[in-house]
């Protein structure tokens, strides 16, 4: 036996009877025995070679919710809230969900917003079938052994359900806070959204630790969009920097249906993100922006496949790095165009920009088209700043200092420009200048 | 106000300026001209602090400074402006957000009150009527998708609100048709004062029936080969450069 799982498999036996024996139980079961037999993902395996999972592997952390109990005042969230932003949200702490803090009265009539453990538990079964029907399938545990491990300890999470013709106008904010406990944790946050014909929401999730603990977020996200269905999704990766991150995002789309993603990384030790997007029936379009900015010893790992499996779908994708000190980021981006997937249009583009001479990253477009009419392009650079910028800027009486923090602002704001939801866009800048030196003088800059 | 002496700069282990000497007076118009490759371009970086702009002998005095000890910006501090060749476009760095930039990092290190939101929209407004500028390229990001003439413009535009005691213009005339030379020439006429002097660094004499020089210099291989006054530009300008370099070659 594999010792580094042993942990995982002995906490899986201490989950109270409810979990193990409710109708998701053969599921848990078969998920947890397909861990039980890969283990932890090798770097000898295509898909993981530049990022190794042993420091993950080997530590222990405790899976069970019970142990990972902690209080957080309403002040500390406050803090982390978006100002002003009217919203529905959920509080989850070190994995927990948290009724007290969250927000989601007010919805519309047939609209659902769960804690995923309680959507399970709840005896309704008008909403047992829609779990029965997508819970699980678009993320595959064959895949990724770590989705298969979520899929095992599925509890708390966020479950959303829009029926057709319905437009969610207020955005719903996921809050996934973390903080130092009794013993290290693992929290396997496990989301389902099921998007109705003709419906809209804006989803943002956020992770984010508030002190440097060390833990484990293991999570995956199911969106389900029914034809015409349009989702706008935000990923806020803000983990302690002591933390390990592994995001998984499935993302299943009809006719028509519209998905935005826009992925940011910036905590975290040791980051892996995926994405999954499977344009399944003709008009289907996903875009994809992503942001890492990675200092230290970070390492950030960005993985991204869209499958075109039906004519007349378009993708496109944008990814910006921006590495400083001895970090390391990878982006791998796969596009899969099937047969018969005529006129399809798929573009990616990936730029990095290296501020310092022991960052390091690996990027890798990767395109497989089995048609024949299709419109492809794709595109990586790595680069230090551009020279005749900074002497440009230095010419106009802007010190070294800050031309270079305004330059690399300028490059990784490129990402945020066409976020269509301001406030994110807002915070997304706040947070990026955040990352620089002389903060205070680029918001002096860029703010008025 | 500028004293160049012997100045010998080399660009990639290649000596471009040889001994050159240039003498500025507060309030003057130099045109230097030149064939290509004569050092024209070279010599505007230098006084700038371009990078990759190796001063291996000669001096630069500027306003009782020596120049070549500062830095690019503390130049641009001491009044020093370069309007560019080619401007460079900067993506994601809004135009109006830089000058204003400019400006008051300008006014704090001459120990002077920063120009607040208000002041500093009246200044712009002010200035924008002497080239003409376009209000939409005012908050779009620094020169991206201008057309050359506009990056010109832009260039002037920023001399005029940034007020420095010393311009360089480097082919400031280049890439421009007639109308787009006129309105620049103009806006340079009205930053002429008996404090600030200016270099015309130009390959044709055109630019100069529009601003008057008070002296003009022939550059060529690295050194001023013949001064004189306005009317050296004409005589340039009909018999050709080979003439002169032959001339004083001999």
């Amino acid at each position: 036996m594999n010792t580094d799982i042993q942990n995982y498999l002995n906490d899986f036996e201490q989950l109270g009877n409810d979990i193990k024996t409710d109708w998701f139980s053969k599921q848990r079961l078969s998920a947890l025995s397909l861990f039980k037999e890969t283990g932890f993902p090798s770097s000898r395996q295509e898909n993981w070679k530049y990022t190794n999972t042993r420091p993950i592997a080997k530590e222990t952390f405790s899976n069970t919710s019970t142990r990972q109990s902690v209080s957080i005042s309403a002040e500390e969230i406050d803090a982390v809230r978006f100002q002003d932003l009217d919203c529905y949200e959920l509080v989850f702490i070190n994995g927990v969900y948290s009724r007290e803090h969250s927000r989601i009265d007010g919805l519309a009539k047939g609209t659902v917003i769960d804690n995923m453990a309680d959507a399970l538990a709840k005896d309704n079964s008008k909403n047992n079938e829609i779990l029965k029907k997508h819970l699980a399938q678009y993320a595959d545990n064959k895949v990724s052994p770590f989705t298969a491990l979520n899929t095992a300890f599925i509890q708390h999470g966020t479950y959303i359900n829009v029926p057709k013709n319905t437009v969610i106008e207020k955005p719903i904010n996921i809050l996934y806070l973390s903080k130092e406990s009794a013993k290290p944790f693992a929290a396997h946050p496990r989301n389902l959204i099921v998007m109705g014909e003709h419906s809209e929401a804006t989803l943002i999730e956020n992770y984010i630790g508030l002190d440097d603990a060390n833990y484990f977020t293991n999570a995956v996200t199911e969106v389900s969009l029914a034809p015409s269905a349009i989702m706008k999704h935000y990923k806020i990766q803000q983990e302690s920097l002591n933390a390990y991150h592994i995001g998984n995002l499935n993302v299943m789309q009809d006719k028509d249906s519209r998905f935005e993603s826009n992925s940011i990384s910036l905590g975290g030790s040791l980051v892996r993100n995926d994405i999954h997007g499977q344009l399944d029936a003709e008009g289907a379009s996903i875009v994809m922006n992503g942001l890492y900015m990675t200092n230290d010893k970070q390492h950030v790992d960005n993985h991204t496949r869209v499958d075109h499996l039906k004519p007349n779908t378009h993708s496109s994708e944008n990814y910006r790095g921006v590495l400083n000190g001895k970090s390391r980021a990878v982006f791998n981006g796969k596009v899969v165009v099937h047969p018969q997937a005529q006129k399809i249009e798929a573009h990616q583009n990936n730029a990095n920009l290296l501020l310092s001479d022991n960052a390091e990253i690996d990027t890798k477009p990767e395109l497989e088209i089995y048609a024949d009419d299709v419109k492809c392009s794709h595109g990586a650079t790595a680069g230090q700043l551009d020279q005749d910028m900074l002497f440009y800027l230095r010419s106009r009486a802007i010190d070294e200092g800050t031309a270079r923090s305004l330059l690399t602002y300028a490059f990784a704001d490129e990402v945020l420009k066409d976020i269509s939801f301001t406030p994110v866009k807002n915070r997304l800048e706040y947070l990026i200048v955040g990352q620089l030196p002389d903060a205070k003088l680029i918001r002096e800059f860029t703010n008025e | 106000m500028l004293d160049i002496k012997e100045l010998h700069a080399k660009v990639e282990d290649k000596e471009i300026l040889k001994g050159l000497n240039l003498n500025i007076k507060a309030g003057e118009v130099h045109a230097i001209m030149g064939p290509n490759g004569s050092g024209k371009s070279t010599l505007a970086n230098v006084l700038a602090g371009r990078n990759g702009y190796e001063v291996t002998k000669g001096s630069i005095e500027y306003d009782g400074k020596d120049l070549l000890e500062l830095e690019p910006e503390e130049r641009a501090w001491a009044g020093v402006f370069l309007a560019f060749q080619y401007p460079v476009e900067i993506p994601g760095v809004n135009n109006v957000y830089l000058l204003k930039a400019a400006v008051n990092a300008i006014r704090k290190n001459r120990g002077e009150q920063e120009l607040d939101a208000v002041e500093f929209l009246a200044l712009v407004k002010e200035k924008m009527k002497l080239v003409k500028m376009k209000e939409d390229l005012l908050n779009r990001a620094v020169n991206e998708g201008f057309s050359g003439g506009e990056k010109k413009r832009n260039e002037i535009f920023q001399m005029a609100v940034l007020e420095p005691k010393l311009a360089i213009l480097d082919e400031t005339d280049s890439g421009l048709d007639i109308d787009a030379l006129k309105i620049v020439s103009e806006g340079v006429n009205s930053l002429r004062s008996p404090e600030r002097s200016i270099i015309l660094v130009t390959h044709y004499q055109r630019l100069l029936d529009y601003i008057k020089p008070d002296h003009v210099h022939v550059l060529s291989n690295g050194k001023i080969i013949k001064s004189g006054g306005p009317e050296l530009a004409l005589e340039l300008e009909e018999k050709g450069y080979d003439w002169i370099v032959e001339t004083e070659a001999a």
